[in-house]
């Protein structure tokens, strides 16, 4: 088994393994973000360049170093491979002109957009991103498309990652959307406006890092940090049914797939379930999903007793029960 | 454990002089410094017929802001009702329809829009996080009532009219006009002469 070291941290992988996938195994802040490529699909990677990292050494029988940055989510690692990723300068400074490129055309509507608040696309902007724009151009706009009447495609939003393509090529019996047109000018379309209505389909919502597929659904209903995530599931036939309800009150505002900590689906789910059951009693609840504290859908997000608590819990941190002696002197 | 301030003094049980058991000369300077104030200038002003002046940036009444042609700008993006520490506004967004291009700005707008004035505190955080420059503070008062319920303002009280304009032009430093004038933020521009 070859063994890789990612910015100092050495890990042991099975051969074949991708550097990317070796780093998310150690997993933490080391792992390389990545906006197209899908562990649950195939053929997925290599399109937005954002996992680029530096190979400060090929392997131990040859250990120069790569001439360029490598692309983590397809480079296989060889044992005595030394990656870096947060520790290269060079890294930093590539992954910022990523960003910088793949916001080129993103209209940056994030107001109005519902993905807001769980966009990738926004995290890795925050991150790497620059503070202001510099193409002075006129971004490339398209008309919004409906793909069916339950989702909506903001071509204008979209990095062209290609992940809906393979969700549609793999996941359903019959793909009747692809990519049209090459280079600057292409785009996410279907023959003709053709409707989406296979029984997976509703999952290319779930992957798309951007907003560009939207449940149409839930369209404009509410903002997702004021959303109370909530794991459920329901008897089905189709998919395992195991899904996050996100809830405004007693209302279901929409129906996701969980996902994992890499933001990539746990299963995916059906479109019975994800577009017609919208009542509470039609879903077993079990318990609030858990969201990363630093996420903005963290806000007013208690998963436990204890965190409703929390704010009685410091206080009594601060103030032990045996309270301090009165000194005269002070 | 360390003192938090360096004013604190021990409280001594110690006993009184002749002459403040006497009573009468800490009297005496107490009167004398009430007559005093009836020399000195007055500080209160009498309100209905009087007003003070109101610095161009006071925070009373909010606007909301509609753009040079009239749409309104507030897109329903819920920035401010979560930058709000007192959680006095909320809102419900809606789709903008067809024909409806001069009615609001954007592709989302809010159909409802509330701000508990009763619970707002006036601190100027929604006018700070709104990226669409839609609300405003302004030096207006919020009228007293006698029902608590009239306290939640609409959008009936907060967008602007369309014959009485609300200035804001004032409360934007050179800075943040400055940095409107980028092609960017071009929406965002107070007036067509900036372009």
């Amino acid at each position: 088994m070859p063994k890789v070291t990612i910015d100092g941290i050495e890990i042991e992988v099975p051969e074949g393994t991708t550097i990317l996938n070796a780093a998310r195994m150690i997993g933490g802040k080391i792992v390389p973000p990545a906006m197209c490529y899908y562990s649950k699909l195939k053929q997925t990677g290599g399109f937005c360049r954002t996992c680029l990292v530096k190979v400060a050494a090929g392997s131990a029988k040859d250990p120069r170093p790569m001439p360029k940055l490598m692309v983590s989510c397809s480079t296989t690692v060889q044992d005595g491979m030394v990656v870096q990723n947060l520790t290269s300068p060079e890294v930093m400074e590539a992954r910022k002109g990523v960003v910088e490129f793949l916001l080129i055309n993103h209209p940056l509507d994030c107001p109005i957009c519902d993905q807001a608040g769980e966009c990738k696309l926004q995290d890795l902007g925050y991150e790497h991103g620059l503070d202001k724009s510099r193409y002075e151009f006129k971004r490339r706009t398209f008309e919004m498309v409906d793909i069916g009447d339950k989702i909506k495609l903001h071509m204008t939003r979209c990095i062209l990652c290609y992940r809906c393509v393979r969700v549609a090529d793999q996941l359903t019996n019959q793909r009747v959307h692809g990519v049209m047109n090459r280079g600057d000018v292409a785009e996410i379309s279907t023959y003709i406006q053709n409707v989406m209505d296979k029984d997976f389909s509703g999952n290319v919502i779930d992957v798309c890092p951007v907003g560009a597929l939207t449940d149409k659904t839930a369209r404009f209903r509410n903002r997702i940090w004021y959303d109370k995530p909530m794991d459920a599931h329901r008897n089905c036939t189709k998919c395992n049914g195991k899904v996050i309800l996100w809830l405004k009150g007693e209302e279901v505002i929409k129906v996701t797939a969980r996902f994992d900590k890499n933001n990539e689906v746990e299963s995916f789910i059906c479109n019975e379930c994800r577009f017609d059951h919208k009542k509470k009693e039609d879903w077993i609840i079990e318990k609030p999903t858990h969201v990363d504290r630093h996420s903005v859908i963290a806000q007013n997000h208690y998963e436990n007793e204890k965190q409703l608590k929390m704010g009685h819990t410091h206080f009594e941190q601060l103030n032990p029960a045996t309270p301090p002696k009165f000194d005269k002197n002070v | 454990m360390q003192a938090l301030t360096t004013r604190s003094k021990v409280a001594v049980d110690k006993k009184m002089t002749l002459k403040e058991r006497l009573y009468l000369p800490a009297i005496i300077g107490g009167m004398a410094i009430t007559l005093k104030h009836f020399f000195m200038k007055k500080v209160t002003i009498q309100y209905p017929e009087q007003t003070r002046e109101f610095a161009p940036v006071y925070r009373g009444q909010h606007v909301l802001k509609r753009d040079d042609n009239g749409a309104e700008r507030c897109t329903a993006c819920g920035l401010c009702a979560v930058a709000c520490p007192a959680e006095a506004i909320t809102m419900t967004a809606a789709e903008r329809k067809k024909g409806e291009e001069n009615l609001y700005r954007e592709e989302k707008y809010a159909s409802v829009y509330e701000i508990n004035m009763l619970r707002c505190i006036f601190c100027g955080l929604c006018e700070e996080a709104c990226p669409k420059e839609a609300i405003f503070l302004t030096d207006r008062k919020v009228d007293s009532e006698y029902q608590r319920g009239i306290f939640v303002y609409g959008k009936d009280k907060l967008v602007e009219k369309m014959d009485e304009r609300v200035d804001v032009s004032k409360r934007q430093t050179k800075e943040v006009i400055e940095f409107k004038k980028h092609p960017e933020y071009a929406h965002n521009q107070l007036n067509k002469s900036l372009k």
